[in-house]
């Protein structure tokens, strides 16, 4: 018999957010400095698997995880058969924070996907006191449409297969096929509407090229990694911020594509140790 | 459909889109995967259309333009360099995959997108299975069926 837990440990949070009664999926493993991680659109917090399996993070960080609601194991709200779930800046903000509170975290690090690196960009521009250190993965400030999102979902067509398959190319090649299809299928049991309601506010609502250069670093270090193959946020987009918001540090990461830290977590963890060695060095 | 007149483009056998049949229909679980397509498609290499049959997941025949009234349900036009860049064994970033392309605006999908966006995971292994090597593992799934030849027990 070949069996055993792993540390991350899951529960259900009952909270209001908005003003509206959510039940919400939360995991965790190790102890220290709160590292809090958001997931990229239409997926959950099985992409931090990696992170939250290994000891060289768990030692210094209790890495926290959870599923937005829509996503994962949260529900939506009560009432969700009769509204079109779109995700704006304004929610998005206000989900994180509001768990974050919840939980009682005293100034988490916090590191985000995709969606989640764009929010991270919006945190580290309205909200840097709360945190001690904020990491954009796959962060731009905008992302041009470049297929019709209507087809993510639609009663003709199987959103999961869809959705999975238009996010496929943004996986690296060289990724091991397990994590690559362990990554895929997370974007197949996505409920239907839920990637193209994320998309909303990745391609239109959550714009913020207009304000980055107004991030101030020194309230709050920021760190930008990219992965080489994502052609959704592309290195030079990230390395565009880098350029406009002075004191951000940027690192390409060679052989890594859209979903670092679930595609191919050996490789990005080796890119993730340097950043959380300068964060447990910091003061306060 | 209308069959197009075609097959006016010389020695086609050369051609790297003339090895599509063999690479698909070889390749079970990429059959399977299509067997609810019947579809014909446009694939242009630079200035030369091929036009791609497929019937329940096979290609049926691809014939080599120039034609006068080709007709198809979705076209696919990229250059050459272009299809060359996809059709490496590990193709370099932007190269490696349809929708990249057709971001970088160097690959265009004309016509009825329907069968192509339903069955994406399919389209991209059908294009993938042109690059040396063969192996479709990365690109899609591609199960067999559990009684078919070769299938995990």
């Amino acid at each position: 018999m070949n069996a055993a837990f792993e540390p991350i440990v899951g529960r259900y949070l009952r909270l209001d957010i908005d003003g509206r009664p959510h039940r919400v999926y939360v995991e965790e493993a190790g102890q220290g400095i709160p590292l809090v991680c958001l997931h990229t659109a239409g997926s959950d917090t099985r992409q931090y698997r990696g992170l939250m399996n290994d000891p060289r993070i768990l030692q210094h960080f209790r890495v926290i995880a959870f599923d937005l609601p829509w996503h994962g194991k949260s529900s939506p709200p009560a009432g969700w058969h009769r509204e079109e779930y779109r995700l704006t800046s304004q929610s998005y903000v206000t989900a994180v924070l509001t768990v974050c509170e919840a939980l009682g975290l005293d100034r988490p690090a916090l590191i985000g996907c995709s969606i989640g690196g764009r929010i991270v960009l919006k945190l580290a521009l309205e909200h840097p006191e709360r945190f001690r250190a904020l990491i954009g993965l796959q962060a731009g400030a905008h992302v041009d449409p470049y297929y019709d999102l209507g087809w993510l979902h639609r009663p003709d067509a199987h959103g999961g297969e869809v959705c999975s398959a238009v996010v496929s190319g943004l996986v690296a090649p060289t990724a091991p096929d397990s994590e690559r299809w362990e990554t895929l299928w997370h974007y197949m049991q996505g409920g239907p509407g839920v990637f193209k309601g994320d998309l909303y506010f990745y391609k239109i609502d959550g714009d913020i090229r207009r304000e980055i250069e107004r991030i101030d670093t020194t309230k709050c270090p920021l760190w930008l990694l990219s992965g080489e193959y994502d052609y959704s946020c592309t290195p030079q987009e990230t390395e565009d911020v880098g350029r406009r918001v002075r004191g951000a540090q940027v690192a390409i990461m060679p052989g890594l594509g859209h979903f670092p830290m679930s595609e191919d977590p050996e490789r990005f963890i080796t890119h993730l140790l340097p950043v959380l060695e300068q964060i447990r060095a910091q003061k306060g | 459909m209308e069959q197009a007149l075609g097959g006016m483009g010389g020695r086609a056998a050369d051609h790297p889109v003339m090895r599509l049949a063999e690479a698909v229909n070889a390749h079970a679980g990429l059959v399977r995967r299509g067997e609810r397509i019947d579809t014909t498609m446009l694939l242009e290499y630079g200035d030369t259309p091929f036009l791609v049959q497929i019937r329940r997941g096979r290609v049926d025949a691809v014939t080599r333009g120039p034609f006068v009234m080709p007709s198809w349900d979705f076209a696919l036009r990229a250059s050459a360099a272009e299809w060359d860049a996809h059709w490496q064994a590990v193709p370099a970033p932007g190269h490696h995959d349809l929708m990249a392309m057709i971001k970088r605006r160097t690959l265009r999908l004309e016509g009825d997108a329907t069968p192509f966006m339903r069955n994406l995971f399919y389209f991209k292994a059908v294009l993938a299975s042109l690059r040396p090597g063969g192996s479709l593992d990365s690109v899609a799934p591609l199960p067999v069926a559990p009684d078919a030849p070769g299938a995990r027990r």
